[in-house]
Order: C-alpha cells, then structure tokens, then sequence
C-alpha cells in the first residue's frame, strides 16, 4: 500500500519528530500507524535514523582554554576602540568647522587680498563643507536603511 | 516567540536592561554566558576557527551598539543575537564565495556556494573523525546555506524545534520540512556511505 500523496508532508513532518524525539503524545500514534501501514514509510524511518546514529555523534573540536579568557576582553576592546574612534571624529570636526570659520573670518576681513582669491578660498572652503556634510548625510542614510539593521530590530 | 527557560530569560531581560542604561559589564557577563554557543553557532556556518571567532565576537560589539533598540520582552537574547550573527556568517560566507570565483562566474550562480572547495569543508574542526564523520562534515558543508544552518542548529547545538522556530522566525512545521529537505538532501550525498 503506497503512502497517499496528500499525507506525504504530514508524513514527514512526524518523521523528523520522531527522529529528533520530539513527538507529541497524540502525534506518536499517528506516527506509528504510518510506519506500521506503509513499507515506504517504514524503510524511510530507517534511512533517516541511520543519519541521525551519524550527526548526533559529531562534535566540534573545542579551541583551546586561553580562547575563552581572551573573548570577552577582545570584545571590549573593541567597543572601546569604536568609542574612542567616535570621540576622535567628533574633535576633529569641532576643530575642522572652527578653523574653517576663522579662515574664512580671516579671508574676509584681509584688506590686502583681492577679491579673486577670496571668492576662490571660499568657494574652496564652502566646496568642502558640502562633500563632507553629503558624506556624513550618506552613512547615517545607510545606517538608517541598512537591512542588517532591520533585521535585529525585532 | 518565547524559547528560553523562564527565570533565565528574567535574568538575561534585567542584565540588557543594565546594557541599555549602559552598563557595559552587565553586557559582560550576556558575553560570558552565550560565548561557546555564539563561537560553535558561528565555526558550524564558516567552518573556520579563525573567522568563527572573529565574527561571534564582532556580532556581540554590533549587538552592543544596537542594543537600546532591542525589545527584551519580545524574544530572548540569544534569538535576538542569533540574528545578527548569522547575517553576519553568511555575508562573510557570501563574500568568501565571490573571491573565491572569477568575476564572470559570480552573477551566474549568485545562491550556489555548495560548490565551492574552501576550508569550511575541513573536516578538522570535527572532534574524535573517522572517514564516515568527515565525508558528513564534507556533506553538510556541500549544502545550501539554509539547509546546513537547519541540520547544524538540530544536530550540533541540540536545539529544540521550539528554539529552532524563535531563532529563524518560522513555525514549528516550517522547522520539520525544512529539516526534512536538508536530510533528504544530506542523505542523497551520503547514499554511498550510509547504504
């Protein structure tokens, strides 16, 4: 007698389960009733406990003691470094936008310089501006709708 | 989805409660007690020591920097790192495929990293091997990634169907027939050793 083609899911759902021992009280009869009923099934069963004998026996190969005292202070390490990065940054465009500023304040308020080269400082100055506000722009966009970021925000 | 003990996930929700107010040693001590399961989760989907500890470790600075985001009352810790940890693995394992292809060669077969010979197939990381144990590891690292994540999550980490099903976000039926197809797919590769 051939397993019916609608049961065949079913079939393999409780075969896995029962395979894992993870079948429920009432699932267990339905399971058995399939081994008893269909040869097919039977022989399923079979193959897959087989497998089973195999993986549940593998290990991984534990790294050595001195890996586990040294994870968390790597982590840490790390988070410190980020933080310190982020510090870093921050003075940097603090100092960058003041200079920037006095440079200009500088440039205009120099009597000697001809006009020319004042429009061309500031032009040089503002261009940079705008590259570096588009740039910050760009990664707090990315931040913002990076898939990754979504995903751990369940 | 709830997946870990009761009075475990009490103490991990009061432990990311002092993350959030930023108590960086309380995220210490969510280190200390998910490193193993983070590092084997991690060297089961690279198969490689090295990248293994790398990128656990990299997930739990990233899981750090996002973690007043992180809604404990809605799953465990470890469901929730999990997520960014195996973004993580398979970006890396993504990249790794990339390289390891001529260019030409990687638009055409995007989802098909079985294929590639690297040291994920190593059957070193394996403890106590034998010929049948490393033509299984060989196997398991020749499937695709979902499949393989499925068998190394039931069969390596011992994890239930229920924790299985919080971790990938899928019903308990999904988490059989997933299991199913991927030892349908194993078996088939091991017709020859398992007879």
């Amino acid at each position: 007698m051939m397993l019916p083609a609608a049961e065949k899911e079913k079939f393999q759902q409780l075969l896995m389960a029962a395979i894992d021992g993870e079948l429920s009280a009432e699932e267990k009869p339905q399971f058995e009733r399939y081994v008893r009923e269909y040869p097919e099934c039977h022989a399923e069963w079979q193959k897959y406990l087989k497998l089973k004998e195999v993986t549940q026996t593998m290990q991984f190969t534990k790294p050595a003691p001195e890996v586990w005292d040294r994870y968390w202070v790597s982590i840490y390490n790390r988070l410190e470094r980020g933080i310190g990065w982020i510090v870093f940054s921050i003075g940097c465009v603090i100092l960058l936008t003041y200079g920037g500023f006095k440079m200009i304040e500088a440039v205009v308020t120099d009597s000697k310089l001809e006009a020319i080269v004042k429009i061309g400082i500031i032009a040089l100055i503002g261009g940079l501006l705008i590259v570096l506000v588009s740039v910050i722009r760009e990664k707090i966009f990315t931040a913002r709708t990076d898939k990754y970021q979504k995903e751990v925000q369940r | 989805m709830n997946d870990t003990p009761q009075p475990e996930r009490q103490q991990d929700e009061r432990l990311v409660s002092r993350c959030q107010a930023g108590d960086i040693q309380a995220f210490g001590v969510l280190v200390e007690k998910y490193k193993q399961r983070a590092y084997f989760t991690a060297l089961g989907l690279t198969g490689s020591h090295d990248e293994a500890l790398d990128i656990s470790q990299e997930a739990f600075v990233r899981a750090y920097r996002v973690i007043a985001g992180f809604q404990a009352e809605r799953s465990g810790f470890f469901t929730w790192y999990y997520q960014i940890l195996r973004n993580l693995c398979f970006n890396f394992l993504r990249d790794r495929a990339k390289r390891a292809r001529p260019f030409s060669e990687v638009e055409a077969s995007e989802n098909s990293l079985q294929n590639i010979a690297d040291e994920s197939s190593n059957p070193a990381v394996i403890a106590e091997r034998n010929e049948l144990k490393d033509a299984v590891w060989r196997a398991i690292n020749s499937l695709k990634d979902d499949d393989r994540e499925i068998i190394l999550l039931r069969d390596f980490q011992d994890l239930s169907y229920k924790e299985i099903a919080a971790m990938l976000d899928c019903p308990l039926g999904t988490v059989m027939s997933r299991l199913f197809n991927a030892r349908w797919q194993l078996r088939e590769k091991l017709e020859g050793y398992l007879g």
